[in-house]
């Protein structure tokens, strides 16, 4: 392995040290990921690259390392989801609705991680306005799993829909990138490439400037290569903010600290529901040695029960949809570049509307049309929020007796495109990370074991509203006792 | 509940996107399996259940009734397909 390949294996815990110990600079740390940028094309992990911000970026961190006044994820080459609206640089939401928007402002996540010093890479591939779980609805094309075996007819689908986000992780592209979870849309895609994927509490982190698809679900959290990175890049996304009216007023916490703690005594809470019919055979078994591992930890282990389990999902499509209706109404052709004339006003709203969004997107504005719509409302919507009313009073009453839940992330490892053929079974991804999302809970996922193909499984772990601590740490204990160390075939930097 | 091409065209047209006759039906098809399999939350009972409009956002924060930020016309309008000076340019509204 060349010394260049050396740098892109790093996570941010050890770039840190490099550049603080002076073993590279910053410059050369960015140079390295620039010159693999030819293997995430192959993965069409970008749907913008930025490599001239990268070099402005990265000079400007070496000047504050050298000054002392570094934050810790200075210097660190990162994607950030083509969600977050970015000042003066291209943000599509991986749809055609947006032509050639650039934004003249900055979103509050991603100019917190520019203010602590991160570098500009790109904008990182996803699903249409993040709605998919396999990264095969952008109007810029799928991405490739760089999990995906030698000789496949069909590339395996990173998950979505941050799946640019988690396949150039995966690959070394990137050290770290963003993500924005509504549904599972960070834990699933990290999960299927073998990556650290956390959604923090909602409120969290802000929401402004996020291109919206489900206001009262959608949040933005880190995909790195190691749990202590998502504790060091959360850190730095993490603060009230004045500008979302739901950004929680939570005082800050110092989560790397916070994973010193570790898990003994910890009580760890088992939901029976998860164990759903037809439960892969091992994705079950993966789920016991999570147990065992918990255990070993010194953690205590808690049989409990989740009764709604079951009625999230269909629950989560009326929430969400509904309000993906409402937020993109806003692309009419009056506002954001994407025009289709028309007769009147009218018909140029549906025009462009009609060349503009991709078919998920169309069907699922469709259908929080027609649930919001008189007659309708009460019979759909209204119900979905009495539901979700139930699946946040299983989580409250659970969590009396427990500190966190343990579950696999996903109901099967990374799959091709074609593999799944209807909505409703795409759908069916989200199983085990929407119930979470619905009462607005943290949750991480790790990787934790190879199946049978040889694919990464990962394990989710579920924590109280702002106790995305407890979750760090049983997070580490995981990833300390699988010691996943396995590495994708498709990696940045390995052609010699 | 089964929509029908009609129902699908209303919705279609409720929501402002263009949907060529052509595609009808096969939307219509799968709509109504997306609705088939949402309407099992029927069979849940949620008498006196209040509904969750959103975790955490029991009280929207109240601001000071100032002005904080404004002036920016020509950002605001640098995006629109056809900005005319600081205003946003639509097709003719009245005849």
């Amino acid at each position: 392995m060349s010394a260049l390949s050396d740098l892109l294996r790093l996570d941010i815990a050890s770039a840190r040290k490099g550049l603080a110990d002076k073993q590279f600079t910053a410059r050369e740390l960015t140079e390295a990921y620039l010159a693999a940028a030819d293997d995430a094309r192959a993965l069409n992990g970008f749907i913008t690259e930025t490599p001239e911000q990268a070099l402005v970026d990265a000079d400007a961190a070496d000047a504050r390392l050298q000054a002392g006044t570094a934050a810790a994820i200075t210097g660190m080459p990162i994607a950030q989801k083509d969600l977050f609206c970015t000042k003066g640089i291209r943000t599509t939401a991986a749809s055609k609705i947006l032509g050639d928007f650039k934004p003249e402002y900055e979103s509050t996540v991603s100019g917190k991680l520019k203010a602590d010093g991160a570098v500009l890479l790109g904008k990182a591939n996803l699903d249409e306005f993040a709605m998919g779980s396999a990264n095969i609805t952008s109007a810029f094309g799928p991405v490739t799993n760089p999990w995906t075996p030698e000789g496949a007819a069909t590339p395996l689908t990173p998950g979505g829909s941050s799946g640019g986000s988690a396949a150039l992780v995966a690959a070394g592209a990137a050290i770290a990138a963003t993500g924005t979870d509504t549904g599972g849309s960070i834990r699933q895609p990290a999960a299927l490439c073998g990556v650290v994927g956390m959604k923090p509490t909602y409120g969290r982190c802000s929401r402004w400037g996020v291109l919206a698809f489900a206001s009262s679900l959608d949040q933005p959290g880190p995909i790195t290569r190691s749990v202590r990175d998502a504790a060091i890049m959360l850190g730095s996304m993490a603060g009230h903010d004045p500008k979302d009216s739901t950004s929680a007023t939570a005082a800050p916490v110092d989560f790397e600290a916070a994973l010193a703690g570790g898990v003994k005594g910890m009580r760890v809470g088992v939901p029976r529901e998860y164990r759903a019919d037809g439960m892969h055979a091992e994705i079950d078994a993966l789920w016991q040695e999570g147990i065992e591992m918990a255990k070993a930890a010194g953690a205590e282990i808690v049989d409990v029960s989740l009764p709604m389990t079951k009625m999230a999902l269909p629950a989560y499509y009326i929430v969400a949809l509904a309000e993906a209706s409402s937020n993109l109404a806003r692309y009419d052709g009056v506002r954001y570049c994407a025009r289709e004339d028309g007769a009147d006003l009218t018909e140029m709203y549906s025009n462009t509307r009609g060349t503009g969004f991709g078919e998920e997107v169309r069907r699922r504005i469709l259908i929080g049309t027609y649930v919001l719509s008189a007659g309708y409302y009460d019979a759909y919507y209204k119900q979905a929020q009495k539901v979700r009313t139930l699946i946040a009073n299983d989580f409250n009453t659970v969590f009396n007796d427990v500190d966190v839940l343990l579950t696999p992330t996903t109901p099967s490892a990374a799959f091709a495109a074609g593999d799944v053929d209807d909505p409703v079974a795409m759908y069916m991804n989200d199983i085990f990370t929407v119930p979470a999302s619905m009462a607005g809970l943290p949750g991480i996922s790790v990787p934790a074991g190879l199946s049978a193909d040889g694919l990464p499984l990962g394990l989710q772990i579920i924590g109280k509203p702002f106790d995305e601590a407890s979750v760090l740490r049983m997070g580490q204990a995981i990833e300390d006792a699988a010691g996943f160390d396995k590495t994708p075939r498709l990696l940045a930097g390995a052609k010699p | 509940m089964s929509l029908d091409r009609d129902t699908v065209a209303d919705i279609a047209r409720l929501a402002r996107i263009n949907v060529a006759d052509s595609e009808l039906d096969s939307l219509a098809g799968e709509l109504s399996q997306i609705l088939n399999w949402v309407e099992q939350l029927n069979s849940v009972d949620t008498k006196g259940v209040e509904p969750l409009v959103g975790v955490g956002t029991a009280m929207a924060p109240l601001r000071q009734d100032v002005v904080n930020d404004g002036g920016q016309a020509d950002a605001v309008v640098s995006n629109a397909p056809d900005a005319v000076g600081p205003y946003f340019g639509v097709p003719k509204v009245i005849e």
